[in-house]
């Protein structure tokens, strides 16, 4: 099996420790002159750079969350200024704000080189055409994709999303052998392929690499049969850097993070403490060579668990398993982040309506579909059967514009939604992991 | 001669229909007449109860979305020229007609209309000296 960069993947641990300890000194030292909002948080909690010399005293700092990223939004994070920044890319937020990351020079260098591991991971080199069907712009997908491909002199194929005829033509035609995109879109083109009747053996894709949502063992043997593909999970998040963080190589056998670049701990996501090798818990990462949009302990809300042995495959980076679930209540509908308050904020600013609703998620054909199901409330109620209909395309309209994705609405009778004194339950997810 | 009708919004689901008329039923509730109105996810079940007021206040307490509504409702012949006047007099006025349902005893027919404009549509009903009735008449046809 070939490894992109013998030299970190396979760190002799000792080595890689102190590798990581030194640029943490770096990182922390960095951040504190540089962002404002570390330094006040590291102050508050009665720390300078100095406390902080290696690895063991990372515990010490406090967590980053998606919130303090909102709270600073746009660049109020960035330790560089905004001439060293040559990028930017923005994942979709709550209620019009979305996350913001920016990138130095350096930084896409970097994630150019994570990337290059992870296609390298998952079997692919210079003979390799890849087939990029991760959505390209402010979305990190696409075009962490593509720099990866680009660094292992393959040849890219920078489709983008959609257009499934087009996809399929240009497969065959160009002879994709490595496939890019979401598992549940693999799923739909490898039905696409059986329904317009193109022969596997018109085809050579011998493996695809898939990630941006959760997805099962099962899904997996699905995707394998269906296209006689290899397929390898990854890992990643635009906050940390987009794909490349993680990336499993072909023992399947777990997700190789690049520790080097990204510091993971599991935590307990209720005490907060930090939890030993194996156990499940949120995963933390410290990003410990960016520059642009550095991050200290940045709490990812996935849930997973890590394995430091040695890989069969000779890395010695650290392995995640399988993302296992949230310690929050996000949901991934088609690659793109949701959460059950952002659709509360949109229904909170219509007076017809309570916000009293039900999320209902699923998956029909390979595809995630959403429902919401709201209350009708007495005080609007008017037995006029368009001004219902009126109402239920207002809110889809709403939510569609807000939210960017597409829910189906369904007005319901006020008790068929449970009530709770407590957090009541919000969502029904029926697709299966 | 408003009569006050009772809507209820309900859920395309089986057994919503039966729940509302049980619950009217142990109270004792007449229903005069009743129609449906439904898309393909939910629908609009309108009665002419014999006490509105209390009807409504029995289907709130059980979680229902209800509402009254003002409807006017005429007695004529049940030919069809009888219907057809009712609905030029009205269309003459520019009153339009947001719902309309009926049925028939013997050779006379009781219509229920919602119109946009109610209190005009009586007017104009009675100087045409139409037979425009009461809640109160619905219940001794």
């Amino acid at each position: 099996m070939e490894i992109w960069n013998r030299h970190f993947e396979c760190m002799e641990r000792t080595e890689l420790k102190r590798v990581q300890s030194e640029r943490i000194r770096e990182t922390v030292e960095r951040v504190y002159f540089n962002v404002p909002y570390y330094r006040s948080k590291m102050q508050e909690a009665g720390l300078g750079p100095e406390s902080i010399q290696s690895t063991d005293d990372l515990h010490k700092l406090p967590f980053t969350t998606k919130q303090d990223l909102r709270d600073n939004y746009p660049f109020g994070l960035f330790a560089v200024p905004m001439s060293e920044i040559v990028r930017v890319h923005a994942s979709s937020g709550t209620t019009g704000k979305p996350t913001v990351v920016g990138y130095s020079r350096r930084d896409i260098a970097t994630w150019s080189e994570v990337m290059a591991r992870t296609l390298t991971c998952a079997g692919a080199n210079r003979n390799d055409f890849i087939h990029v069907a991760y959505g390209y712009g402010l979305f990190t997908g696409g075009l962490g994709l593509h720099y990866g491909g680009e660094k292992i002199g393959a040849s890219v194929i920078p489709v983008s999303g959609g257009n499934t005829a087009r996809q399929l033509q240009l497969m065959r035609d160009f002879g994709s052998t490595v496939l890019a995109c979401t598992p549940s879109y693999a799923l739909f083109l490898a039905e696409a392929i059986e329904e317009t009747g193109i022969s596997l053996d018109a085809l050579k894709l011998r493996v695809g690499v898939f990630g941006a949502e959760p997805w099962t063992e099962n899904m997996r043997k699905e995707i394998e049969k269906k296209l006689r593909i290899k397929a390898i999970d990854i890992y990643g998040l635009s906050e940390v850097i987009g794909p490349g963080v993680a990336s499993e190589c072909l023992a399947q056998n777990g997700l190789h993070i690049s520790e080097d670049h990204f510091y993971p701990e599991i935590i307990d996501p209720e005490t907060l403490e930090i939890l030993p090798e194996g156990k499940i818990g949120e995963l933390v990462f410290t990003t410990i060579t960016k520059e642009g949009l550095p991050l200290i302990r940045y709490r990812t809300r996935d849930l997973t668990r890590l394995y430091y042995e040695k890989c069969s495959c000779g890395r010695t980076m650290v392995r995640m398993e399988k993302c296992l679930g949230r310690s929050d209540d996000m949901l991934i509908i088609r690659g793109v982040n949701l959460f059950p308050s952002q659709v509360e904020s949109v229904l909170l600013e219509m007076s017809e309506i309570k916000p009293h609703y039900m999320l209902i998620v699923d998956r029909v054909n390979n595809l995630d579909t959403v429902e919401l199901q709201v209350e009708v409330d007495d005080a609007f109620f008017q037995d006029k059967i368009s001004q219902l209909e009126a109402l239920r395309q207002k809110i889809q309209n709403n939510l569609e514009s807000t939210l960017g994705i597409s829910i189906r609405v369904t007005l319901v009778e006020p008790k068929s939604i449970e009530r709770s004194e407590s957090k009541a339950k919000r969502v029904i997810d029926k697709r299966i992991y | 001669m408003i009569i006050h009708q009772l809507s209820v919004f309900l859920e395309n689901k089986s057994g919503r229909l039966t729940e509302v008329l049980e619950a009217l039923g142990q109270e004792n509730v007449r229903i005069t007449a009743l129609s449906v109105a439904d898309t393909s996810e939910f629908g609009i079940l309108r009665l002419i109860v014999s006490d509105p007021e209390k009807a409504r206040a029995l289907l709130r307490e059980r979680m229902f979305t209800v509402n009254i509504t003002e409807v006017i409702s005429i007695m004529t012949s049940n030919e069809a020229k009888h219907f057809a006047k009712v609905l030029k007099i009205l269309s003459d006025l520019d009153i339009s007609i947001e719902y309309t349902y009926a049925y028939s005893i013997g050779d006379k027919s009781i219509i229920i209309l919602r119109c946009s404009n109610t209190e005009e549509a009586i007017r104009a009903l009675k100087d045409h000296e139409l037979d425009l009735l009461k809640a109160s008449d619905l219940f001794r046809i």
